[in-house]
């Protein structure tokens, strides 16, 4: 009983500060390409990808979805490490249950 | 696992044909529509688990069984390293879309993501097909 | 006030009481689910710009437009990435959890950790 309402008054006590945090104050919202958040300003690679993805030469990656050709021109060494972790899960998920299966 | 009622029954052999359909539709389509190889995999795979939910295992099994599946998979994974070879004999290096881009906005353009759309839609169809048979028999070997 | 972050955060923190309260394997797998899901929402809505479209080149949106009016889509190319990872691991979670209850005929965890051997 005493470690519920414990573990209740944790959990309100992180919502708060992360709510607080994340208030308008502190993390502005809808501020694309130019962030400034306290003299730090920055850019992204995204407005350049934005711009070069549907052309259709040497520098673009010539689809309409842009967000595909992220996915699988520009960054494509990431995709090929999912679809390894994607087959060590279904490797693991077998493994299991054939050990249940043959018996102790 | 026991199969369900015969509205079950009519319903999702019905549906069934439709939707596995829609999700070749999306895998095609990955580059002029939201989408890709990974939700469209899901929803290809979608198609077998309404056969397996309404008709039980065994009837499942006879009609697309655990070893195809796994043989799927691996041919896809294949699909996935051959298109990243081709930039590597072609001249340039690993993963490069090397062959000719079309125009923006056809179907054949984006040259070497419908090659890796197909290939992913694949294993993951496969993958997914092989944990749901895993997980969805494992309390029948008990009883025998 | 920004809706999209605070039910972020209001979801991180359901899944954070989810996990700690219940003593059901199911319950706590679905609890982890839920902060996982606060915060794809929470990477996804910092790309966010002011009027913005879907950054898809269409017949009504012609390259120009996408390249002054997009949203961002780098963040949305990682969270993609991310949802598979996190469907992976709740599957390795969930046959842990069904080989558990065929050896001990019980998903409670405080009776599993007085169960030694």
């Amino acid at each position: 009983m005493m470690r519920r309402v414990l573990a209740i008054g944790l959990v309100c006590a992180i919502g708060a500060l992360l709510v607080f945090t994340v208030s308008n104050y502190l993390l502005p919202f809808g501020t694309f390409p130019q962030r400034k958040f306290e003299n730090f300003e920055n850019q992204s690679v995204a407005q350049v990808y934005l711009e070069n993805a549907p052309k259709a030469e040497a520098g673009g990656a010539g689809s309409a979805n842009v967000v595909t050709s992220i996915v699988w021109d520009y960054r494509g060494y990431d995709t090929l490490g999912e679809a390894t972790i994607l087959f060590t899960a279904v490797c693991g998920v077998a493994m299991l249950f054939r050990a249940a299966k043959e018996g102790d | 696992m026991a199969g369900m009622t015969l509205i079950v029954k009519t319903a999702s052999r019905l549906l069934s044909p439709f939707v596995l359909l829609f999700g070749i539709y999306i895998v095609l389509h990955g580059h002029l529509t939201p989408g890709g190889g990974f939700p469209g995999g899901v929803i290809i795979v979608a198609a077998i688990v309404m056969l397996l939910l309404g008709y039980g295992a065994e009837a499942a099994k006879a009609k697309f069984s655990p070893l195809q599946a796994s043989v799927s998979e691996n041919i896809g994974s294949l699909i996935l390293v051959a298109t990243g070879l081709l930039g590597l004999f072609l001249g340039f290096n690993f993963m490069k879309n090397a062959i000719p881009l079309g125009t923006t906005g056809n179907l054949y353009s984006a040259g070497i993501i419908i090659p890796l759309n197909i290939g992913v839609g694949i294993k993951v169809a496969a993958g997914l097909a092989v944990i749901l048979y895993a997980m969805l028999t494992a309390f029948e070997e008990e009883e025998k | 006030m920004n809706v999209d972050y605070i039910v972020a955060m209001l979801m991180i923190s359901f899944g954070l009481y989810c996990l700690l309260i219940k003593r059901n394997l199911i319950k706590m797998v679905i609890g982890l689910e839920i902060l996982t899901f606060g915060i794809h929402l929470f990477l996804i809505s910092m790309g966010y710009r002011e009027g913005g479209i879907a950054p898809i080149v269409t017949s009504t949106n012609p390259a120009s437009v996408v390249a002054t009016m997009g949203v961002d889509p780098l963040p949305q190319a990682l969270v993609l990435t991310s949802i598979v990872i996190d469907v992976c691991v709740t599957a390795m979670l969930l046959s842990l959890a069904i080989y558990a209850y065929k050896h001990y005929k019980t998903l409670d965890t405080s009776e599993l950790r007085r169960l030694k051997g």
